[in-house]
């Protein structure tokens, strides 16, 4: 079977899905042969390494999202060494394409998981590529608080660890909770690289079939579950941030 | 007790420095309700700021109940600051915490028990009339309600001192007069020492004290309300009492007097009758005066006609009227 083929087959089994007949034949075609447990695995997995790698991206990218922010001039604990130093690194990772990036970073996965391959040490590769990233996210939903009620809980003998757990925090939450969906998105379009270790995932699914195997249904039906995650993903945190958020209240 | 001595403030700048406070000499005794007026950019905010440190001057000193802020451990500044409260122009209430919430951000970061923090922080948004707003949030609450909510968080450490940056600029007139009233009444029933950042006159008139009137980074002068805004010594206090004056009329002189009425005048139509009296006109340039139980207060600055004669019958009758006059050129 050609790509060519394929993909015109997807199109007449559209179409007589669409007309009502061949419904059966359709579902039996996308979800035969035990591809229905393969698209459920596949879905498990994206969902389980997206989640797990933005997590530990936050974990690590709100700590350094304060200092960015804090260390900055004018900021609650200025230092220009740290900032610029600190700066720098995060502009360096974010430059090194993800596929390098992973590759550079074996020995990282080596010494958390035990392994360079497999779902876990994707994890290791996509957490690292992540928290730079995040940092500058935290960092700039942080700088959107409003200085004045800032210097407000300044003026009654606030310190910076208040003012990081119980202002800017709170106050950047409706923003956190945006640039999250933003992060989820973007992480999840590194999994597909899990083909590279010998991982799963949706992204996988779509290039070791579709592209690897000419089998255009899979692909497109892999890239249609995808968007459907990332429908859910974004949508939720959306909400969440819409819903939590006190300012637009009436 | 704040005495602020010899305080300056400059920011740097590639050019060398811009100066935002020179030479500042000021004692704001306990239990005063004490302004300070100036125009945008007089350095107002700035010097309200060095009271707590959160500009911390170029050089001088500031001291709170005789302890000076710019040499503490910033540990002890940050608990001086408990007893330093302060408003802003825009609020600045936590957006995502309720009215409530609000008050009781200053007790959460003083340690105040939960249980006691809540009744304390109740009674608070009561003395401020808000008790039937507590689980609002700062998005449903007018301006003044939110001014409201900000003055009981600034006593919620029941401070000795309160300090209002430019509190009512943002409100209008009636809500500006209400917020007012209700700093009065902190000051007589909790003694707590309020100092007011305005550029307007009205407020001060409305609350103060004492007044300092603060003109390009100095002092222009410190005084009692009457006696500042009666009679202005200095440039910018004469520009704040009686703005905006520059007309001049055909056969008028560069010559003018500032009459005051402080209440012993009765309100007749003491300027009619003069011009009657005295066969000559006068210029009105400016006035601003009432009626209050049927005595008049306030202020009218009249352009004198080129005619000496004239100008003395003006006075002698100003005189056998009992009203308090000055002579002043234009």
């Amino acid at each position: 079977m050609t790509g060519g083929q394929a993909s015109l087959s997807i199109f007449t089994q559209l179409y007589s899905l669409l007309t009502g007949s061949g419904t059966a034949a359709f579902f039996a075609r996308i979800f035969g042969g035990g591809m229905a447990h393969d698209y459920a695995v596949a879905i498990w997995e994206t969902v389980y390494i997206t989640v797990s790698g933005t997590a530990i991206a936050y974990l690590f990218g709100i700590p350094l999202g304060v200092i960015l922010y804090g260390t900055s001039k004018g900021s609650l604990f200025p230092n220009r060494p740290v900032n610029s130093v600190l700066g720098f690194a995060v502009n360096i990772f974010r430059s090194v394409p993800f596929i390098i990036l992973l590759v550079l970073t074996q020995p990282v996965a080596k010494a958390v998981v035990g392994t360079k391959l497999g779902n876990a040490a994707f994890i290791v590769y996509l957490s690292i590529a992540a928290i730079p990233f995040v940092s500058r996210m935290v960092e700039s939903s942080l700088r959107e608080v409003d200085a004045g009620v800032i210097e407000a809980a300044q003026s009654m003998g606030t310190g910076n660890f208040g003012l990081i757990a119980k202002v800017l925090i709170p106050e950047a939450k409706p923003s956190l909770l945006t640039g999250a969906a933003i992060a989820f998105t973007t992480i999840l379009g590194y999994t597909p690289m899990t083909y590279l270790v010998a991982g799963g995932g949706l992204g996988n699914l779509a290039i070791r079939y579709g592209i690897y195997r000419f089998d255009a249904t899979i692909m497109y039906v892999s890239s249609f579950l995808l968007i459907i995650v990332v429908q859910v993903f974004q949508e939720s945190f959306n909400l969440a941030a819409v819903k939590t958020d006190r300012r637009r209240r009436k | 007790m704040i005495e602020i001595r010899d305080l300056t403030k400059t920011y740097p700048t590639p050019e060398g420095g811009i100066t935002a406070l020179s030479g500042i000499d000021l004692t704001i005794g306990d239990g005063e309700i004490f302004g300070i007026i100036g125009l945008s950019g007089a350095g107002k905010s700035t010097l309200v700021r060095c009271m707590n440190l959160l500009e911390r001057p170029t050089s001088g000193q500031v001291l709170v109940d005789g302890r000076d802020l710019t040499a503490m451990s910033r540990k002890e500044l940050l608990r001086t600051r408990k007893k330093i409260g302060m408003i802003f122009q825009s609020f600045n209430l936590l957006s995502q915490r309720t009215a409530l919430g609000n008050v009781l951000f200053p007790l959460e970061i003083a340690g105040t028990p939960r249980k006691e923090a809540v009744a304390k922080a109740g009674e608070l948004l009561d003395t401020v009339g808000l008790s039937d707003r507590a689980g609002a949030y700062p998005s449903q609450l007018s301006g003044g309600q939110k001014q409201r909510v900000a003055i009981a968080r600034a006593l919620a450490t029941d401070p000795s001192y309160l300090l209002c940056d430019e509190a009512t600029s943002a409100l209008d007139p009636t809500t500006t007069s209400q917020i007012l009233e209700l700093l009065a009444g902190i000051n007589r029933e909790r003694g707590v020492t309020i100092v007011v950042i305005t550029h307007e006159m009205k407020v001060i008139e409305q609350i103060c004290g004492r007044v300092a009137i603060i003109d390009r980074s100095r002092i222009a002068e410190v005084g009692k309300v009457s006696e500042v805004f009666s009679d202005p010594k200095s440039e910018m206090g004469r520009e704040l009492v009686l703005p905006s004056l520059r007309p001049q009329a055909a056969g008028m002189t560069k010559r003018a007097v500032r009459v005051t009425f402080d209440g012993r005048s009765s309100f007749e139509p003491v300027i009619s009758n003069m011009i009657l009296e005295c066969r000559c006109t006068v210029n009105i340039l400016y006035a601003d005066t009432r009626d209050i139980g049927g005595s008049a207060y306030g202020q009218m600055l009249l352009q004198l006609p080129d005619d000496a004669a004239a100008v003395s019958r003006i006075h002698s009758y100003l005189d056998s009227r009992g009203i308090q006059y000055a002579d002043e050129d234009l």
